[in-house]
């Protein structure tokens, strides 16, 4: 049976762990190649790298990293931030990466997609979603130059359409309560897009994407547990596998967001850095709880 | 020397480095007399079928990887490696393959699964193989593909992996084994499949 995957996230600057694995005899905590390996040792499932280098000329540093990893680690990989040109993919396919996920560059040219899956295969594709409620406060988002694209129509959000949805637990075991909408948001959260989140899933899935990486903005960094109802929705629309990601911070969060949120896999950072649980004892728990985990 | 064949698909370098881990000389190349110059052979790959076939024609590969495994050259396919053995894929329209086995290349069905099938799941083995020594039945290997290989001759098939019902996840016949999984993403266990396989190289 297809195991339910558990994914720690790394964020690298300049070649370097940001808010890395914490209070471990690490040689060098900031070292990329040292904390794969102890996620490694530990049975993560797969591991992401997400590069927020912010200068465009140490670009080419996460290749390196990559590199390095790929010597030593052997599950899959997958980077994500920056990427902007099929070059950019290939680079990282050929330095050791096998996944590669794609989010503003998919938002500012969604046929990005089809060409980057019709040349690299769609099992490498993945496109992160970068997700948040819509509130009724979107004045300064843009999106209106997809009215213009016959294609991309269906996607768009049109905001008197939709009331103001109050943010609140998002628990709902039971299903999504009606007029739920969700925005996504580029340049890490930065900006905000008039498109609705589930049918872009949708529309990057038609296009070629091999994968999902969701993450909730209302969620992350919160520890408050991912958003259940976007991560359903998302993984209801579409056929091909969805990661949740974005505000887990017990182990119970994990359990709801594969079983409640029908997720395939869970990405989590600070549970796992900051030692608060292991990943074979995040497996255990969910073993327990009746979820398929590789042990 | 263990030669990898390199065709412009996939992820090589993870093959050649997981082979490097266990101390098996095995290298990437790109040229038919270094596939006939070599003791063994892996042919890796992911991504589409058609593709493959096409790159592996243009380079002029096709023959020399036929005519090793022919000679009963240690063979090693992993995932597309395994797919392109087979006679035919229905990948997008029908696409001539290798031949080596008869049979078809098929997708999932579109019934509420996911696909690509993608992540860990288990191997029941039902023979064993000489580079298996050591990996205990129904152990977890890492999986991405959307097609499967449906053998004509069910006697080639030497494991078998539950997704939606069950398919063949591994073939093995005289010289030739061949996995859908990735040994290479395999952690531990995946890298005892490759040593396994340098193994039987060095004996053959």
């Amino acid at each position: 049976m297809l195991a339910k995957r558990i994914i720690p996230c790394l964020d690298v600057k300049d070649g370097r762990v940001v808010k890395g694995v914490s209070f471990v005899n690490l040689r060098d905590a900031g070292d990329p190649v040292e904390n794969a390996k102890f996620y490694d040792e530990q049975g993560a499932d797969e591991l992401i790298f997400l590069d927020i280098t912010a200068s465009h000329e140490k670009r080419k540093i996460i290749i390196d990293v990559v590199e390095k990893t790929a010597n030593d680690v052997f599950m899959p990989l997958t980077v994500g931030g920056g990427i902007k040109s099929l070059d950019d993919i290939r680079d990282l396919l050929r330095a050791g990466c096998d996944k590669v996920s794609v989010n503003t560059t998919a938002v500012k040219d969604p046929f990005f997609i089809s060409r980057a899956a019709e040349r690299f295969g769609s099992q490498c594709i993945v496109v992160a979603i970068d997700a948040k409620r819509v509130s009724g406060n979107m004045s300064d988002a843009t999106g209106e130059e997809w009215f213009g694209n016959p294609s991309l129509k269906d996607v768009c959000l049109k905001l008197p359409q939709h009331p103001p949805i109050p943010p609140s637990p998002p628990f709902a075991k039971g299903g999504i309560r009606g007029g739920l909408v969700w925005a996504i948001s580029t340049h890490g959260g930065r900006r905000m897009k008039l498109i609705d989140a589930v049918k872009w899933a949708r529309k990057m899935e038609e296009l070629g994407a091999g994968e999902i990486m969701l993450t909730s903005m209302d969620m992350d960094g919160t520890k408050d547990g991912y958003d259940i109802e976007l991560t359903k929705a998302v993984s209801e629309a579409v056929s091909i596998p969805v990661i949740a990601s974005g505000g887990a911070g017990t182990l119970e969060h994990l359990y709801e967001g594969l079983v409640y949120g029908k997720a395939d896999a869970a990405l989590a950072a600070s549970i796992f850095h900051f030692r608060e649980y292991t990943v074979r004892e995040a497996k255990e728990y969910l073993r327990a709880k009746g979820v398929a985990v590789r042990l | 020397m263990i030669a990898i064949v390199d065709y412009g698909m996939g992820n090589l370098r993870s093959v050649e480095k997981g082979f490097l881990k266990v101390g098996v000389d095995a290298r990437v190349v790109s040229d038919r007399i270094s596939i006939e110059d070599a003791r063994g052979v892996v042919l890796p790959g992911v991504g589409a079928f058609r593709d493959c076939i096409r790159n592996l024609t243009d380079a002029d590969l096709t023959d020399a990887i036929i005519k090793s495994i022919r000679e009963g050259k240690p063979f090693l396919g992993i995932c597309l490696g395994l797919q392109v053995l087979f006679s035919e894929s229905e990948e997008f329209g029908v696409c001539r393959g290798l031949d080596v086995f008869r049979g078809r290349v098929v997708r999932f069905p579109e019934s509420g699964l996911k696909v690509p099938h993608m992540g860990w799941n288990t191997v029941k083995i039902g023979r064993r193989p000489p580079a298996f020594n050591g990996i205990p039945d129904q152990s977890y290997f890492y999986f991405v593909h959307s097609f499967y290989v449906a053998p004509e001759d069910m006697d080639i098939v030497a494991g078998t992996t539950e997704y939606g019902s069950e398919f063949t996840s591994m073939v093995w016949k005289d010289n030739v084994l061949a996995t859908q999984f990735h040994p290479e993403k395999s952690q531990e266990l995946g890298l005892k499949i490759l040593k396994g396989f340098g193994e039987f190289v060095k004996k053959a």
